[in-house]
C-alpha cells in the first residue's frame, strides 16, 4: 500500500516538475523579446562559458579522435578497409559522437556551474536583493545564461569536432603514413550538408537544454546550502537525460528528411 | 534621536494574512509607519516578521489583506510600477546579500545603472558611489570583492547599496544579527545618522533589545501571528503582560 502511495507521489512530483519547467520555458520566450536587453551580461556569459570550456572540450575531443582511430584500425585492417578511416571517423564524430560528448561535458561543466551559482544566489538572497532593487533577476540571470549556452554550444561542438578529427589524422599519419592533406581531403569528400546541417541544428537544442535545466534548478533552489549541491547535481542528471532524448528525436526527424 | 512625528502613514498594512500550507504565519496583522519614524518590530524566530517585510516589498504574495506604500496598493501594481516603487524602498538583508561575483563598486553601480527613469543616464557613477561609501565610512573598500570583507563591512556596503537609490523608506531585516557588540553598535549609530541625514522612515526587524532601545520611536510585538502589542520602548518594557515581559528579560 505504502509503495503505491510512493509511486503516486513520485508521479505527481514528476508532473509538477514538468509543469513548472514548461512555465519556466514559456517565461524565457516571453522575457527574451521584452526590453531592456542585457547585452553586456550576455557577452560576459558567452565569454565565460566558451573560454572556460575550450580547454576541456579540446582535450576530450583530441583524445576521442585518437582512441576512436586506434580502436577501429585493427578491425578495418582485417577487412582491408583502412582507407575508409577518414570518412568513417569524420561522419561518426560530426553526426553523433562530437555533439553528444561535447554536450555531456558542457552539462557537467556549465550546467552544474549555473545550477550552483544561481542556487547559491537564491539561498544567500542575492536574487531577492536584485528584485527589490527593481531589476528583473529572471531577465538578468536566466535569459542571458540560456541564450549564451544556446549560442556557445554549437561553436564548442564545431571546435571539438575539428580537434577530434585532427587527433584521428595524427594517428593515421603516424601509424599509416597518411599525410594530413590526404586525410583531410578524404574527410571533406565524404562529408555532405546532410551530415552537418541537422547536427548543427541539434546542438542549438542541446545548448538550450543545458542552460534551461541549469537555470531552472538553480533559480528554484530551496533547502539552504544543501539545496545548492542538489541543484548542481540534479542539473547535470536531468540535462544528461534530456540530451539523449533530444538526440533521439533529432535522429528520428533527420531520418524522415534525409533517410 | 526621536523626531517629531507627522501623523501621515507612509506604509499601511491592514488585516494581512499569509500561510504556507497548514502553517498560518500571519493572521490579521495591522501596521502603520509614519514619515520620519523608526518602527521596530520584534517577535520570536519564525513568528512571521521576515514574511511580513517580504510581503511589504512584493517578494511574497499575501493570502489576503492590503498593503499600501506611499498611497499605492502594492498588490494591484503592474510589474513596472512595482519596480519603480521599489526604488523608493531600500531593503537591508540579514545576510547582506552582496552580489559576490561583483566588486563593491559594481555592487553599488548595479541598481544605479538600471534606474535611468529616476536618475537619468549617468556617465560617471564614481561620485555617487563614493558618496554612498563615505556615508558608511568605507570609501577605501571600493575595489574590494565581497569575499574580502568582514561581516560588519558587508553590512555597511549593503547599506550603502541601499542608500545609493536614495530611498524614502528603509527596511532592515535583523541588521545586527551575527555581529559582535561593538560592530552592532556601529551599525546602529550608522542607521541613526542615515535617518537624520536623509529623513528616511524605517522598519527595523530585530531580536536585539539594545538596538530597539536606542533606535525605536515606536515598537510592535508580533506574537501569536498578530500585532499583539504596540507602543514606545519604555511602555512595552515595563508591561506586566508575561508574553511582552519575556522579550525584555
Amino acid at each position: 500500500m505504502d509503495n503505491n502511495f510512493k509511486v503516486v507521489d513520485s508521479l505527481k512530483n514528476f508532473l509538477i516538475e514538468i509543469g513548472e519547467l514548461s512555465y519556466f520555458t514559456g517565461r524565457f520566450f516571453k522575457e527574451l523579446f521584452n526590453p531592456p536587453f542585457e547585452f553586456k551580461e550576455f557577452w560576459r556569459q558567452c565569454y565565460n562559458m566558451g573560454n572556460r570550456s575550450l580547454l576541456l572540450v579540446s582535450v576530450t575531443g583530441f583524445i576521442i579522435g585518437l582512441v576512436f582511430t586506434l580502436q577501429s584500425r585493427p578491425t578495418l585492417e582485417e577487412f582491408g578497409a583502412v582507407s575508409w578511416m577518414p570518412s568513417m571517423v569524420s561522419i561518426s564524430i560530426i553526426r553523433e559522437i562530437g555533439p553528444i560528448i561535447t554536450a555531456l561535458i558542457c552539462a557537467g561543466r556549465i550546467g552544474s556551474g549555473i545550477g550552483a551559482e544561481l542556487g547559491s544566489m537564491r539561498v544567500t538572497e542575492q536574487i531577492d536583493a536584485m528584485e527589490v532593487s527593481g531589476t528583473n533577476p529572471y531577465k538578468y540571470l536566466v535569459v542571458t545564461r540560456i541564450l549564451a549556452t544556446t549560442v556557445m554550444l554549437p561553436i564548442l561542438v564545431f571546435f571539438g569536432d575539428a580537434i577530434a578529427i585532427l587527433g584521428s589524422a595524427l594517428v593515421e599519419n603516424i601509424k599509416g603514413n597518411v599525410s594530413f592533406l590526404l586525410y583531410f581531403n578524404n574527410v571533406f569528400d565524404s562529408l555532405q550538408f546532410s551530415d552537418v546541417i541537422p547536427t548543427t541544428f541539434k546542438t542549438f537544442f542541446f545548448g538550450f537544454a543545458i542552460g534551461l535545466v541549469g537555470c531552472y534548478k538553480g533559480y528554484n533552489c530551496k533547502k539552504g546550502t544543501a539545496g545548492v549541491g542538489l541543484a548542481a547535481n540534479s542539473a547535470v542528471v536531468y540535462t544528461s537525460m534530456l540530451l539523449f532524448i533530444i538526440d533521439f528525436i533529432a535522429v528520428f526527424v533527420t531520418n524522415i528528411f534525409y533517410g | 534621536m526621536v523626531k517629531p512625528m507627522e501623523k501621515k502613514p507612509i506604509i499601511e498594512i491592514k488585516a494581512l494574512r499569509k500561510s504556507f500550507g497548514d502553517n498560518h504565519v500571519l493572521e490579521g496583522f495591522n501596521m502603520q509607519l509614519y514619515e520620519g519614524e523608526n518602527l521596530v518590530i520584534m517577535g520570536k524566530s519564525g513568528s512571521g516578521k521576515s514574511v511580513m517585510i517580504k510581503c511589504l516589498i512584493g517578494l511574497e504574495e499575501p493570502d489576503s489583506g492590503s498593503i499600501t506604500v506611499m498611497g499605492k496598493n502594492i498588490n494591484q501594481l503592474e510589474q513596472a510600477e512595482l519596480d519603480e516603487l521599489r526604488t523608493e524602498i531600500g531593503f537591508l538583508f540579514q545576510g547582506s546579500a552582496l552580489y559576490d561575483s561583483m566588486s563593491v563598486r559594481e555592487n553599488l553601480e548595479f541598481p544605479l545603472r538600471r534606474h535611468t527613469k529616476k536618475f537619468g543616464i549617468i556617465e560617471d557613477t564614481t561620485p555617487m558611489v563614493m558618496e554612498a561609501l563615505e556615508n558608511v565610512g568605507l570609501a577605501h573598500a571600493i575595489d574590494l570583492m565581497p569575499s574580502e570583507l568582514s561581516g560588519g563591512m558587508k553590512r555597511r556596503i549593503a547599506l550603502a547599496r541601499t542608500l545609493i537609490l536614495q530611498p524614502k523608506i528603509i527596511l532592515y531585516d535583523e541588521p545586527t544579527t551575527g555581529l559582535d557588540p561593538i560592530t552592532s553598535k556601529e551599525i546602529i549609530l550608522l542607521m541613526m545618522s542615515i535617518q537624520e541625514k536623509y529623513n528616511t522612515s524605517a522598519i527595523i526587524i530585530t531580536h536585539d533589545v539594545d538596538c530597539a532601545r536606542v533606535i525605536a520611536n515606536r515598537m510592535i510585538l508580533l506574537i501569536d501571528n498578530i500585532n499583539y502589542a504596540e507602543g514606545t520602548f519604555e511602555t512595552l518594557s515595563t508591561s506586566e503582560d508575561p508574553k511582552i515581559k519575556a522579550f525584555f528579560k
